[in-house]
């Protein structure tokens, strides 16, 4: 359900005036671009217009510590901001290394002596059906709060992520009962089983980019394992995540299972990952702080660390491509999320001799796109998510045309207020470009030109990310030879951005360890105990 | 599988209780979403077997029934949206039967004591929560059925996919209508497949209510089909159905030849077989007596030893067997027999007359062969089908009720002197579905596990199902397994799939 359903959702919120084509993977042809679009981001009425009244109310604000909502320890708070304005939205608890600490010895005790892991996996599972109900009841007003917080469009929060929230628990409540050990062979007469036991507290650090789904992404897999958790999200983005745990709790979770600290990374961050009472960290963010958290990591208890960075995803557009398809999905692959995505395409290598069409028309898609206030229906782009991430976008942008590349398309703010970056094409962008390199997180669509397999391949893999990345062609040998020679965690054939909750997503090289989501990503919050007895007589080896 | 704790002074529990007057909502045949009379028009009676008196009269399937119903179940699966949904939009609408079904517990609970003679109490609170449970456990399956990518070892590249396997045919026993309708219904949902179920020619109610249910839950029509009706005409019509792809069944050893005969004859139809017992508990010298002849009576007495898993063969170890004998006598007494919606019966009556007829026979055999009659052995009432639970010793190999399944609350107790003696008494049988081990030593449980030869091993304690726990048999008992991921293998073919690769940098 989810692929088809989220894909045609989102092409119907990203793509208004254009084909639903990079949405659809599943062999459907498909229509033409229309060439009817506007320029709209050339108008600056959408931003300059008032900012639309959020259909929400913020709800909490303190830090969840054992099933409470509670102030942190120094009393302090800090400003979420509406990136539509710069302005406040709400003043939010602020936890310290004290917070976590407390935080961490509620998630230990509800581990060491709570009913949690020790309730049959089955009555796990019914927990987890019961909140993503509940999240599905609140659907709207999550979503709402969502999009102030971060900026993005409400219809891919409410008609996309947060339906996809639900969807991540009902599948990992699924699994709880589904985790098994091995009866293991043995060399002698010995009877041999392992066991596949919760790891105990997990401490997980989320990013602000989608803050909900990296909460299902990362609490899902932990509580259906029967582990506890201590969550610290981003301060960016601290809202939501807040109003969903409520919700658990409400569904039946215990105290103490899921604890929520608001926060800064120095700070809450550093305590969480040094802490020597965690026996498991997951992050996900910026390839420099997962340096950070796995050296904490090693510092301190040696706790295992799953870490899911940054990419510089390559997407391929091949000589046999359909230029309009092609041009519609690297578009996608780039701009969703407002290009704030670990997998975005950011590197958009076309065959030259399709690239001077693909360029003219992918220019004319960015043109088309559609940017304002992310409540607006039809709207396809919002602000960036804070001031920070806006001026270092504006940056990479103008190194771009320092160096020599070719401005096709935006360039700029988009109006006078809040965190709006005009849709952003760069053609003859070359591979020593900063822009071809780094990590930009935002609407820059950077196009290079390739002449035959093997050096796109060799330009592809010379990176240091390997997150993911995405092949368009209609040729099976083509299809397959980039599949195998690709050095990243996902790659998209003929599609962009399906997020499956059984599909496995994480690094190579410097985009991370390890899988979230899908079964790989339960052995992330499972210990393995082999257990080993002599066998007398046995009937059989 | 707790004691019930009641104390079994009474003797006239029997007399029928008046019970609210069930409504018998569905008595037709359900074929592609529409409950329908047969073609033949003909009905058969359905039997309340407290007083053998008539409930209803239910349409009765024939071959132009099955081979409607196989038509509307293969259009569904060829043609319809059931095999095409996305396994999580499967598992959504099997959580919505899930709930369905525990919104009508009382009342499909009473369906199946009515129709089967089970206990009403043990219905509510066990057998239909459990049914539910079963869907959601392969709801959440539905989404993870996952292929291989191979190993090749020359440059290919190839993977398999797991694809439902079709139309399946599902023939269901009366001992256990609900959970034996789940345990099959349920994986063939979530692999996708479409389905022909026949209950029970004793027990068609509850089947026929969840079809009900399923059509309300928004399974799409033709997907579930449920024709009541006889082994010799409906059951034969499905098993040798050119259009079946597969068939899974749960009854008796010889009827399940038949089975497998017919798909051999007819087009080679893949299939498995749930078949008889006659499985042996083992008690200990170290055992806890108290708890052996706890168990040892559930295991046989439990749903009046209409249980393919019954404990039916009591073999204890000779230095505490005098004492055990003691014990379960006494025991047995709290196994009251009476009217199964009476909160304190613990054995109904065996289902229909034949069956009572079936177990009262063996018993006067067993007199005739020369056994110790140590308890029971007469029927409990002078209406309907109850019979005092019953426990032979001093028997020996040969007797037929030391070989044959009696499927009745009859059981024979043995003496062994060592564990090399108990193992080899205990698969001293052509069966092979379930064993049982009393004992505190780990050395003899791992041992003996490993030594019997059959489908489940439960080391101190009984009856221990679960829905991840595949549940099937060796030799006779049959092949294939229920419950658990391995229970959706059954419902799925493998098809591999591989082209060749150029240049790839790793093989």
């Amino acid at each position: 359900m989810a692929s088809r359903t989220v894909s045609w959702l989102l092409a119907r919120s990203l793509s208004s005036s254009g084909p639903r084509s990079a949405l659809l993977p599943r062999g459907k042809k498909l229509g033409l671009v229309s060439r009817g679009g506007i320029h709209r981001y050339n108008s600056t009425a959408a931003a300059a217009e008032e900012p639309i009244t959020p259909p929400v109310t913020v709800p909490h604000t303190q830090l969840l510590i054992n099933g409470k909502f509670v102030d942190a320890a120094s009393g302090r708070t800090f400003q979420t901001l509406d990136p539509r304005t710069g302005e406040v939205i709400a003043n939010v608890a602020e936890g310290d290394a004290e917070d976590v600490n407390r935080a961490v010895a509620a998630a230990r005790k509800a581990f060491d002596e709570g009913p949690w892991p020790r309730l049959p996996a089955f009555e796990r599972q019914k927990i987890l059906l019961k909140c993503a109900d509940l999240v599905d009841k609140h659907n709207d007003e999550i979503a709402a709060l969502e999009t102030w917080d971060n900026g993005k469009p409400y219809e891919q929060a409410a008609k996309v992520e947060v339906p996809m929230f639900a969807r991540l628990f009902r599948y990992y409540a699924g699994w709880a009962d589904k985790i098994h050990g091995l009866t293991v062979p043995a060399d002698g007469p010995y009877h041999v089983q392992t066991l596949h036991e919760p790891i105990g507290v997990a401490g997980q650090i989320i990013p602000w980019n989608f803050p909900l789904l990296m909460f299902a992404w990362k609490v899902g897999p932990a509580l259906a394992t029967g582990n506890t958790i201590v969550l610290k999200t981003a301060e960016q983005t601290p809202l939501s995540a807040l109003y969903v745990a409520r919700l658990f709790h409400e569904a039946g979770l215990p105290e103490g299972v899921l604890n929520i600290i608001s926060g800064f990374g120095p700070t809450a961050g550093a305590a969480l990952a040094s802490h020597m009472d965690v026996d498991k960290l997951a992050f996900t963010g910026s390839t420099e702080t997962g340096k950070i958290v796995l050296e904490l990591g090693a510092k301190s208890n040696l706790k295992p660390v799953t870490l899911e960075l940054g990419g510089k995803s390559p997407f391929i557009v091949c000589e046999d491509a359909d230029v309009d398809q092609a041009v519609e999905l690297a578009h996608f692959a780039l701009f969703f999320n407002q290009g704030q995505c670990c997998c975005a395409g950011s590197r958009t290598f076309v065959h030259e001799k399709v690239y001077d069409e693909f360029v003219e028309k992918a220019k004319a898609r960015a043109s088309r796109r559609s940017v304002g206030d992310p409540f607006k229906a039809g709207i396809e782009q919002g602000p960036q998510v804070d001031s920070e991430q806006f001026e270092k976008i504006l940056k990479y942008i103008r190194s771009g045309v320092e160096c020599g590349a070719t401005l096709e398309t935006g360039g700029e703010r988009y109006g006078s207020k809040g965190y709006y970056v005009q849709p952003t094409v760069f053609s003859n962008v070359k591979d020593d470009m900063l822009i071809a390199k780094d990590e930009i997180f935002g609407p820059v669509q950077s196009i290079l030109k390739f002449k035959d397999l093997n050096e796109v391949i060799k330009r592809s893999n010379a990176t240091r990310y390997g997150l993911a990345a995405g092949v368009f062609t209609q040729n099976i040998d083509t299809a397959n030879t980039l599949i195998r020679a690709l050095r990243v965690g996902t790659v998209w054939v003929n599609t962009f951005d399906i997020f499956d909750a059984a599909i496995p997503f994480g690094g190579y090289k410097m985009s991370g360890h390890g899988r979230e989501k899908g079964i790989y990503s339960l052995s992330n919050y499972l210990q393995v105990k082999a257990v080993v007895t002599p066998l007398k007589n046995p009937a059989w080896l | 599988m707790a004691n019930h704790g009641s104390n079994g002074s009474s003797d006239d529990l029997t007399f029928p209780l008046e019970i609210p007057p069930a409504k018998i909502r569905f008595t037709k045949l359900f074929i592609g979403g529409e409950f329908v009379d047969s073609v033949s028009g003909k009905t058969f009676e359905t039997i309340d077997p407290r007083t053998g008196e008539t409930i209803a009269r239910v349409s009765e399937g024939d071959k132009e029934d099955i081979d409607l119903a196989v038509g509307a179940a293969r259009r569904a699966f060829d043609h319809g949206p059931w095999p095409r949904l996305p396994g999580a939009a499967r598992a959504k609408i099997m959580h919505k039967f899930a709930d369905l079904i525990d919104q009508h517990i009382e009342e499909l609970a009473t369906l199946d004591t009515l129709n089967a003679g089970k206990l009403f109490s043990w219905g509510k609170a066990v057998d239909i929560p459990s049914v539910a449970n079963t869907l959601r456990y392969f709801a959440g399956a539905a989404d993870k059925i996952h292929g291989q990518v191979l190993k090749m070892s020359r440059e290919l590249h190839a993977y398999t996919l797991l694809e439902p396997i079709g139309v399946v045919g599902l023939i269901i026993p009366w001992n256990f209508p609900s959970t034996m309708f789940f345990v099959k219904v349920s994986p063939a949902l979530a692999a996708g497949c479409t389905m022909v179920v026949k209950p029970a020619e004793q027990t068609p109610l509850s089947a026929l209510f969840y079809a009900h249910l399923a059509k309300e839950a928004g399974i799409p029509d033709g997907v579930i089909n449920v024709v009541s009706g006889y082994g010799p005409t409906a059951g034969a019509a499905l098993t040798s159905h050119m259009n079946v792809d597969k068939v899974s069944f749960t009854g008796s050893t010889e009827v399940g030849r038949k089975v497998m005969q017919a798909a051999a004859a007819s087009n080679l139809k893949t299939v498995s077989l749930e078949l008889g017992g006659k499985s042996p508990l083992l008690i200990f010298d170290d055992a806890d007596i108290d708890q052996a002849a706890d168990l040892a009576l559930l295991g046989v007495m439990h749903n009046k030893g209409e249980v393919c898993v019954a404990g039916s063969r009591v073999l204890v170890q000779e230095a505490i067997y005098d004492e055990f004998v003691k014990t379960l006598v006494e025991k047995a007494k709290e196994w009251v027999v009476g009217d199964p919606f009476h909160p304190n019966s613990r054995v109904g009556p065996q289902v229909d007359k034949k069956q009572y007829e079936k177990v009262m026979s063996y018993i006067e055999h067993g007199k005739r062969e020369g056994a110790t009659l140590l308890t029971g052995g007469k029927p409990a009432a002078k209406k309907g089908y109850y019979i005092e639970p019953t426990v032979f010793t001093d028997v020996t190999d040969d007797m037929m009720i030391v070989k044959d399944e009696i499927f009745g609350p009859v059981m024979v107790l043995m003496k062994f002197k060592t564990m090399e003696d108990g193992i080899r008494a205990a698969n001293n049988t052509r069966y092979g579905l379930a064993a049982g081990i009393v004992t505190k030593s780990l050395d003899t449980a791992n041992t003996v596990s490993r030594s019997i030869r059959a489908g489940v091993i439960w080391i101190n304690c009984y009856f221990a199902f679960d829905n991840d726990c595949p549940f099937g048999g060796y030799k006779s008992s049959g092949f294939g397994r229920d419950e658990g991921m391995v229970g959706l293998q059954k419902y799925l073919q493998v098809k591999s799939v591989v082209t060749p690769l150029y240049n790839s940098p790793w093989q």
